[in-house]
């Protein structure tokens, strides 16, 4: 039976939460199509024996209802000719109607190798997919017809692209974050599990990982439950050191805005928006930054935002759920101040 | 060593981007234009590893693909250290769906390296700024046989080859790739330089290449209908203060988050 296919991106057998997402939204346009979800995980042997079982529970868990396991020695790692290679092998093997991925760099990489090898476009970061012959929606106006009709982000999520897509495979990666991942109804116990060998020439080890370097243990930017970001309104490099202690004490991370990372103040690796991370903390403490839409995007994701800001009028001010309109320089201290006076009050 | 860089003119947006009426593009009414940034940092690498070689038998050769106007963001590479210009005119704007802008690349390679010799190393951005597509830099670098990489942060010139650095969310990844290859590098990988009075003499002193592979390429199967801006999210701002004094109310907040 046909299928959607959905590449199941992941770190030496974990899966990507983009990759969770992607299953999540490949379900309703699998119903429309009138075919299952299936998911393809690549690796080795040595993988699927650590792993294999746990990425079979979890595709099932998020509506899978039979995983591609394709094996090669090559596949140990990452590598994006290796998973290209191996997915165009898949495509030929098993004909799905459409191939979904996550829009993290691995699916983004891994889906314009595909469609590079099949010359078939790509459409990248969907955010809403209706396949040929869906009906026409009269609220958005959006007639029905042959070709797909697809909504994608432009300019990391500030604009949306209302495109058409004309294909005889339908490529497509799911924007980040547009979709909550959430499990499937349905029972996960009968999932079937069908393994196959790509063909993978020499070539691809050109590509492979080699090695690879920890900087951070723990909580990351993307992962921080605070993050604590300055702008230009700190004013030096130096300026940091009350946003860092202020992360410090909420288990948190520094970010901060390109102004910052331009003038040298911090790593690009701090950086939150277009060009930079995509947080989704529980609180945002944006300080000293005026919200430009290519920082907004990058900090959209949080659940709260606490702006604090001199300027009542500034973008972040008025799109943050709470603000604070003072010096940033006082502010910042003050508060670190508060959460130490109430830690070492005795209960 | 030759080194191609592919770069995109893009509107430099503000803190909104509005849409022409017909929905077609941006509205660049009351804009200026920009390199796309991951491919400003691309030039600046570029410069930076040629200036690291002995000799002066080396080249950065800068390409654009865009209306005659993208001579514009040529000129500034000039300025910052790209030897050698092309532009491929598009017609119709600068904004093709990504197969037909990888295909016209291709061919524009393709004619620069009978002309000038192989190129080293090509490097893309990550991604373009606007599009955002993640593809015409891994079509082009798959339609001419050569490894690429996305995402790279870091790079080091080795005896045969490059040895490039990804970030990942906790630290890097390493890749070996044997020239010819290509990369696709992010803002972060260095600090772009701000063109010196030197730069500007060899701005307008730039010579342009004009090329036309254009014709070749049919548009791909992608199609734009209409850009619009997503709908803002409606939010009512709490004030907590405008002072110092406003530390107990955020710390409540903090507390009520469950992040104290
Ligand atoms: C294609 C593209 C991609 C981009 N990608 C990114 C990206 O990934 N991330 C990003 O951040 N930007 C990005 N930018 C840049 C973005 O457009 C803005 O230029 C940038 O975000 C501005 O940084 P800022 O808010 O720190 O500085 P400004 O805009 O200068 O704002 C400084 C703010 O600090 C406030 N302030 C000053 N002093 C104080 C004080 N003492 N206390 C409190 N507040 C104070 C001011 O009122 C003002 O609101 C991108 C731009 C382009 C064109
Ligand atoms: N019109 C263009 N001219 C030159 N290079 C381009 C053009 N469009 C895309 N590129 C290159 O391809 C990369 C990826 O673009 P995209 O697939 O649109 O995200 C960009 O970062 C550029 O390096």
């Amino acid at each position: 039976m046909s299928c959607v296919a959905v590449l199941v991106d992941h770190d030496r057998g974990i899966p990507s939460g983009g990759a969770l997402e992607a299953l999540t939204a490949a379900r309703p346009l699998a119903a429309d199509l009138g075919v299952a979800v299936n998911a393809v995980v690549l690796g080795d042997g040595e993988l699927f024996d650590a792993h294999g079982a746990d990425l079979v529970a979890a595709c099932a868990a998020y509506g899978a209802a039979c995983v591609h396991r394709g094996r090669h020695a090559l596949l140990a790692d990452y590598g994006p000719d290796a998973w290209g290679a191996a997915l165009a092998g898949f495509v030929e093997i098993a004909g799905p109607v459409a191939v979904v991925a996550a829009g993290t760099d691995r699916g983004a990489e891994a889906m314009a190798q595909l469609a590079a090898r099949t010359d078939l476009p790509l459409v990248a970061n969907c955010v809403d997919v209706s396949p040929a012959g869906s009906p026409a929606d009269a609220s958005s106006g959006r007639p029905a017809g042959e070709a797909w009709q697809i909504t994608r982000i432009q300019w990391g999520g500030s604009l949306l692209e209302d495109v058409t897509l004309t294909s005889t495979l339908p490529l497509l990666t799911i924007a980040q974050h547009s979709v909550e991942a959430e499990t499937a109804n349905s029972s996960t116990t009968d999932v079937d599990v069908v393994d196959f060998e790509p063909e993978l020439g020499p070539q691809v080890r050109q590509t492979l990982v080699r090695d690879r370097v920890t900087l951070t243990e723990g909580i990351t930017l993307s992962t921080a439950p605070v993050v604590v970001s300055g702008g230009r309104g700190v004013g030096a490099a130096d300026g940091f050191a009350p946003l860092e202690e202020l992360a410090e004490l909420l288990g948190g991370r520094v970010g901060c805005s390109r102004a910052v990372t331009n003038n040298g103040w911090r790593s690009h690796a701090d950086q939150v928006g277009q060009t930079g991370t995509r947080i989704a903390p529980e609180i945002y403490i944006a300080c000293g930054i005026s919200g430009a839409i290519q920082h907004w995007v990058g900090a959209m994701g949080s659940k709260n935002i606490l702006a604090i800001n001199i300027d009542p009028e500034a973008n972040m001010v008025t799109k943050a759920g709470y603000a604070v309109i003072a010096d940033l320089h006082e502010v910042v201290p003050a508060i670190c101040d508060e959460i130490r006076r109430r830690r070492d009050r005795p209960t | 060593m030759r080194i191609l860089v592919c770069v995109k003119r893009v509107p430099a947006v503000g803190s909104r981007i509005n849409v022409t009426d017909d929905g077609q593009q941006v509205d660049t009414a009351h804009l200026g234009f920009t390199t796309s940034p991951h491919e400003e940092c691309a030039v600046e690498e570029a410069a930076q590893i040629v200036e690291r070689l002995d000799g002066d038998d080396h080249a950065v050769v800068v390409l654009t693909l865009g209306p005659e106007a993208s001579a514009e963001q040529l000129r500034y590479a000039a300025s910052v250290g790209g030897s050698e210009f092309a532009l491929v005119t598009a017609e119709g704007g600068l904004d093709w769906d990504p197969q037909r802008t990888a295909v016209a690349i291709t061919d524009a390679v393709r004619e620069l390296e009978a002309a000038g010799g192989l190129f080293d190393l090509i490097l893309f951005g990550n991604e373009s700024a606007d599009g955002g597509n993640f593809q015409v830099g891994i079509r082009v670098a798959h339609a001419l046989g050569r490894p690429i990489v996305n995402g790279i942060k870091g790079i080091d010139v080795g005896e045969r080859g490059f040895t490039a650095r990804r970030e990942t969310d906790a630290g890097y990844e390493v890749y070996e790739l044997e020239a010819p290859c290509a990369l696709g590098v992010k803002e972060g990988i260095n600090l772009p330089r701000y063109p010196t009075m030197k730069g500007r003499l060899a701005s307008r002193k730039a010579q342009i290449q004009e090329l036309d592979c254009a014709g070749g390429a049919d548009a791909g199967g992608q199609s734009r209908v209409r850009l619009h801006r997503p709908p803002e999210r409606a939010s009512t701002t709490v004030q907590l203060g405008d002072s110092a004094e406003a530390a107990p109310a955020v710390v409540d907040l903090l507390d009520e988050l469950g992040v104290l």
